[in-house]
């Protein structure tokens, strides 16, 4: 630990940031940077492993130590680094794009394993470095540049496909709730395994307004569901009830079911609660589970206990001979 | 073991062996057990594997052929020979398979248990070969190798099938009696696999002793032979195959520089055995990561080649392919990477068990961009242990990838190998940067070493060296983003020029009187053919010289005075002539190719003849 606790600033590098005016990954760059000094880690501990896209830039504007990598791979890159160096905090940044799109492989996989990574996903639904096209997380129906009378394709749903892959720690936030980006940050940086937090975050160049529904303070409080461990899961004047055959549904009366992010059922079934209309939109930890991570089980089968008298042996094997 | 004083025995110079029969009969295992034994006898030898890529393909049918030879010597040898002197044959597919490949005159020792109607129909026969005059030029024995197993077995408590089994282990003891083996090693080597399984260790055991008193005892057999210790360098050797050889290069390498080996892979033939190997020896510091894809596998390397780890993926030619787009990232960010690619024939799947040498320049060029790396390549199954040492050289000291082409021949094919001593194995620092380099106390992550032109590894962790890179040019010196012409310009060529300026050795040529008008110039496993076929010339006493490609990038700085100094110039390669064309298009050398893509190494009358040809020209 250095002596001075650091700030935020400590952890801003010296780029100049090139994200387009009035974008959502600016709100999370500022919300990083002030949640990074909680983590009582110092900058050259801390790794930002990133892919393609608008959000992968983000390693650059961050003093620790960052590697931009290529088009979906990061969370593969992440995995050889985290499961070599338990001694650091590996982070990866990616997009729907990279994440779901290209990079779907590696993000179950990374997800099944358990590695001890972080990943944050920003959620625009759509391609913004290409240009607008639609992503796999767009609605159906959405017109872009590579579908003009508009996209067949279902997306997916990123909750619901992580907690697919038994993901143990997955969250979703937004760009523009400050607090409550910190707040699944912290609890993400806390677990060990790998955590995936969905962050919604707006393009407002090429999809401005994808989660107005969710922002906007005359909606908001009728999509939202704010989940907290423990407590009811109501909002607004409803509430999510589990209906004679145990299906959650939302009403304005009944017993609201209490949120366990221990239950993965409960977790799958509020995830479902959204469509891509976002009308029921939970927010906060879905799933919360302590399990064995992979790093920690790879590194326990490996060592350096073996000296040089034992490779003088292996590769002298059970049957040499001699030649005088 | 008492030997029939009456059977004589003949003093041969050499010998070539093939084993062949259903993928499900045991040939690999005894080819390579026999190998063992003439080991052991003191001969030189050369194996190659033969097999289909199916585990059990339709048995008794022509591509379900497994076949193993096995060529072994009193004096040294350099490839597994080409018409073999005996066949021991399982079944009618083996038999008419191997026919072509024979010697005249060879032996034959089959199976003729097998050779009923239905089989014979599987191969399109109607008549039996056995019955006819189709093996009248050779000497065959022929043996009901089943049964006569299941007869020794008797009284042992195995069912027939069970009993039948053990048939590959009569057919070794018989072999061993013929050459007189020793039959010990193979005892040893069955208490070590069957030790958990008494009842199946007793009768293998068994059926390997009956098959050796059969030969002493049935009139069938009247020569046995003998090949002397072949003469070699004082020292203690032991068999190795190319995979073995590369894991051991690997793991030695990362212990001499202190650095500890993670391997990222995905299982592919034939290369899967190194991810084995290493994930054996976990205990030398190695981390083994069986990755989701080829992708994975060689992005967690190249992740942990970031973190201070030797990286390492191993894969054959169309995971080479899926790997392109990092192995450009890893060349971007200038970190220590090695790639192990164990060629097999192509494009796409291609024959995935037969070797070829047709990623050349896929290893060289087969990416976006001006994109260079390090192109290493061992000659010889044994030569796998120090290409993989230099390719770790190479890498850690020029933070570059670096490819390494093994191939399916070397791969799976064993030879003696003089085991190295440790302490004669180079040590290597892995340099990592500690401090600031900048002039006013910065640090500059793409400020390059004057000598060698590498980047410092800066590895996370450590303080005040916090730097970002990735696949975006970046500026000289400082690492930043940089869309500026002239820098890329600058970069493209640094990039080239760290290549370029590897300290390789000079190719040596081995031109005994140093006036031959030919120079035959291989790379990779051709170099066993090669060497035959050149030894064979040079017996009807002509000239020619010999050279061999180690390095494929960058080449020896001599090349081009190599190959201007020969009036004709033979690139014999199992390709359709990638190195000739880089020696032609580099060095403006008329260089003739000879080119072959079967999936099998070249043999050396092949080479001799190709040789002779050229010379005639000259």
């Amino acid at each position: 630990m250095t002596e001075i606790p650091l700030k935020a600033k400590d952890f801003k590098s010296d780029q100049e940031v090139r994200w387009c005016p009035g974008c959502g990954d600016y709100a999370i760059l500022a919300a990083v940077q002030s949640f990074l000094p909680e983590l009582g880690r110092k900058p050259e501990d801390i790794v930002f492993v990133s892919g393609i896209g608008c959000s992968s830039r983000f390693p650059y504007y961050l003093s620790t130590y960052g590697l931009h990598s290529i088009h979906g791979r990061a969370p593969a890159i992440a995995t050889g680094l985290s499961v070599s160096r338990p001694d650091l905090d590996v982070w990866v940044v990616t997009g729907d794009g990279d994440a779901l799109s290209i990079g779907g492989n590696h993000l179950i996989h990374a997800l099944r394993r358990n590695v001890n990574i972080t990943i944050l996903l920003f959620n625009n639904r759509i391609y913004g470095l290409t240009k607008g096209q639609y992503s796999p997380t767009s609605e159906p129906g959405k017109v872009t540049k590579s579908t003009p009378v508009g996209s067949v394709d279902r997306p997916f749903n990123p909750i619901s496909l992580a907690l697919g892959a038994d993901a143990t720690f997955v969250a979703r936030t937004i760009d523009s709730d400050r607090a409550h980006l910190i707040e699944v940050l912290r609890a993400a940086a806390e677990h060990r395994g790998t955590s995936l937090v969905e962050i919604y975050q707006n393009c407002n160049i090429f999809n401005d307004g994808a989660f107005d529904l969710l922002k906007n303070p005359t909606t908001r409080d009728e999509a939202l569901i704010p989940l907290r461990a423990g407590e009811p899961i109501v909002f607004g004047d409803r509430r999510v009830v589990r209906d004679a055959t145990g299906h959650l549904q939302v009403s304005e009366h009944g017993e609201p079911v209490v949120h366990d992010p221990t239950d993965l059922e409960l977790a799958f079934a509020l995830s479902r609660l959204s469509g891509v209309a976002l009308d029921h939109t939970p927010i906060g930890i879905f799933r919360s589970v302590e399990q064995p991570t992979y790093d920690d089980e790879v590194r326990a089968q490996t060592d350096d206990r073996a000296n040089e008298d034992d490779l003088q042996a292996l590769l002298t094997g059970p049957d040499p001979w001699t030649v005088n | 073991m008492v030997t029939t004083p009456s059977k004589k025995t003949v003093r041969l110079s050499r010998v070539i062996v093939r084993f062949a029969g259903d993928s499900g009969d045991g040939m690999q295992l005894t080819g390579d057990r026999f190998t063992w034994e003439s080991a052991a006898n003191g001969n030189d030898l050369s194996t190659l594997p033969d097999f289909p890529a199916e585990i059990r393909a339709p048995q008794g049918t022509l591509p379900g052929v497994s076949a193993f030879q096995l060529h072994f010597a009193d004096h040294d040898i350099v490839t597994p020979g080409d018409a073999p002197d005996v066949l021991v044959a399982m079944n009618p597919a083996a038999l008419m398979a191997s026919l072509p490949l024979l010697k005249p005159g060879a032996e034959i020792i089959v199976n003729t248990d097998e050779f009923s109607k239905r089989n014979l129909t599987k191969i399109g026969l109607t008549t039996s070969p056995l019955d006819d005059d189709t093996l009248a030029t050779f000497s065959v024995r022929p043996v009901p190798l089943p049964s006569m197993t299941v007869e020794a077995l008797a009284g042992f408590g195995l069912g027939k099938k069970d009993a039948e089994r053990a048939k590959n282990m009569f057919a070794l003891g018989l072999l061993s009696w013929l050459y007189h083996r020793e039959l010990d090693a193979t005892e040893h080597f069955l208490n070590d696999k069957f030790a958990r399984k008494p009842e199946i260790l007793k009768a293998n055991v068994a059926a390997l002793h009956a098959g050796y008193n059969y030969g002493d005892t049935t009139e069938d057999f009247v020569v046995r032979y003998e090949v002397a210790p072949a003469p070699v360098p004082a020292g203690t050797y032991r068999n190795i195959s190319g995979n073995l050889a590369l894991s051991y290069g690997l793991i030695a390498a990362a212990r001499r520089s202190a650095l500890p080996l993670f391997l990222g892979s995905y299982p592919i033939t034939p290369a899967s055995d190194i991810l084995h190997e290493l994930s054996r020896h976990k205990h030398f510091n190695v981390t083994t990561f069986q990755a989701e894809d080829e992708i994975a596998g060689i992005g967690a390397a190249l992740g942990a080649a970031y973190g201070g780890a030797l990286g390492v993926t191993t894969t054959s030619g169309p995971g080479l392919a899926l790997k392109s787009e990092t192995i450009g990232l890893a060349v971007a960010l200038e970190l220590p990477l090695l790639v192990v690619d164990v060629q097999r024939g192509g494009p796409s799947t291609g024959l995935p068990t037969k070797t070829e040498q047709a990623d050349l320049l896929q290893a060289l060029y087969g990416r976006n961009g001006e994109s260079p790396v390090a192109v290493v390549a061992p000659k010889s199954p044994s030569d796998c242990f120090d290409a993989a040492i230099e390719a770790v050289r190479i890498a850690v000291t020029y933070r570059t990838p670096v490819l390494l082409l093994s191939d399916g021949y070397l791969a799976n094919g064993q030879e003696p190998w003089a085991i190295p001593d440790l302490a004669d194995l180079p040590t290597l620092n892995p340099g990592f940067a500690t401090e600031p380099n900048g002039p006013d106390g910065e640090f500059l992550p793409f400020l390059r070493d004057p000598e060698t032109l590498a980047r410092p590894w800066a590895i996370p962790g450590t303080p005040g060296l916090a730097h970002r890179v990735g696949g975006i040019e970046k500026a000289d010196r400082t690492g930043n983003i940089s869309y500026d012409p002239d820098n890329h310009d600058t970069m493209v060529r640094l990039r080239q020029a760290k290549i370029d300026g590897i300290d390789v050795p000079d190719l040596e040529v081995d031109d005994p009187d140093g006036d031959a008008d030919l120079l035959v110039i291989g790379w990779g496993s051709t170099y066993g053919p090669i060497t035959a076929g050149v030894r064979r010339v040079r017996k009807e006493g002509k000239k020619v010289a010999q050279a061999h490609l180690r390095h494929l990038s960058p080449m020896p700085k001599n090349t081009g005075e190599v190959l201007r100094s020969y009036r004709k110039v033979l690139v014999p390669e199992m390709n359709l002539g990638q190195l000739a064309l880089l020696l032609r298009g580099r060095f403006l050398v008329d260089a003739v190719g000879f080119n072959q893509v079967r999936g099998l190494p070249f043999t050396a009358p092949q080479m001799q003849d190709v040789i002779n040809e050229m010379l005639e020209g000259v």
